[in-house]
């Protein structure tokens, strides 16, 4: 089961769960990440393996899909 | 004994935080060594004129010798002060103005764990930081910065970055950086500030006693590199 997660003062919230042949949670999964895009989250893939893949879509083969702030220069 | 390290692995994309950046020229290995000859340059033309100075005024009359000894004190602390705003970026964060949430923390860390894998975990929850393998060196990773330990070992870059939101938790704010590493990591590089380059020795005094540990690890992981 893949999850769609926001980092935020919670420390983090799981605000979807999806699988390929799960139409439901894919289709609210898509519908959560395209909300928090709009709110200005950067959502990035994270394999088990330590790679790590910025992505706009929602990748249905990913494990793990979390959605960051963006970053800057101190 | 050292324990593993992150692997990471380069990826096509480019961090979306370079847009906001677009001055600055995306960082590669000839700038990361043209910015090391720099900083290595610039501590020379800082230390020759006091050191010069320390020998040649007791030459000219022995009781300029009293102010050749503070000539030479200048000469230590100038480095000593670049040393220590680099230590700087790993410095602990202080949260001013709000509440700390145990929960947040533990839950942000617990993702935090997630991400480094089960063998760097124990060190992750000692330090809070982490330690990731790039192509630049080995990346030690804090909450508002991240030092980049040069293939060999010897010399260490200082990277004063951080995540836009005062209010994450300290864990998150890490998590935040690794994973800007590690989808993009010369735009991480690029976005983020270089506020020292010199030697591990020179750095490791200023630091605390977590991010020394810390910065031990991935000196040892970037000497067999």
């Amino acid at each position: 089961m893949s999850r769609l997660i926001r980092m935020d003062q919670t420390g983090h919230t799981v605000l979807a769960h999806w699988s390929p042949d799960d139409l439901a949670g894919t289709e609210a999964a898509r519908a959560a990440l395209e909300a928090e895009l709009d709110r200005g989250y950067l959502a990035v893939a994270s394999e088990p393996d330590g790679t790590a893949t910025a992505v706009r879509e929602l990748p249905l083969d990913a494990e793990l899909v979390v959605l960051r702030r963006p970053i800057a220069g101190g | 004994m050292a324990q593993p390290v992150g692997v990471m692995e380069a990826t096509l994309g480019q961090l979306p935080e370079l847009e906001n950046v677009r001055w600055r020229t995306r960082v590669d290995e000839p700038a990361l060594r043209r910015a090391d000859r720099l900083w290595t340059l610039s501590t020379v033309a800082h230390e020759v004129p006091f050191v010069a100075t320390a020998i040649a005024l007791p030459l000219l009359a022995p009781v300029l010798l009293v102010v050749s000894v503070f000539a030479l004190v200048f000469a230590w602390a100038i480095p000593e002060l670049y040393a220590a705003r680099g230590a700087g970026v790993l410095r602990p964060v202080r949260r001013r103005g709000v509440d700390l949430n145990a929960d947040a923390e533990v839950r942000a860390l617990g993702l935090l764990g997630d991400l480094v894998g089960h063998e760097a975990r124990e060190r992750v929850a000692r330090t809070g930081l982490v330690v990731e393998c790039g192509r630049f060196g080995v990346w030690l990773v804090g909450p508002a910065g991240a030092l980049l330990v040069r293939p060999g070992g010897r010399r260490v870059q200082c990277y004063c970055v951080r995540v836009v939101d005062a209010d994450l938790p300290i864990a998150d704010r890490v998590a935040h950086l690794l994973l800007a590493l590690r989808e993009d990591e010369a735009g991480f590089a690029t976005v983020a500030n270089l506020t020292f380059s010199g030697a591990c020795w020179r750095l490791r005094a200023r630091l605390s006693p977590p991010a020394r540990e810390g910065l031990a690890v991935a000196v040892a992981a970037a000497r067999g590199r």
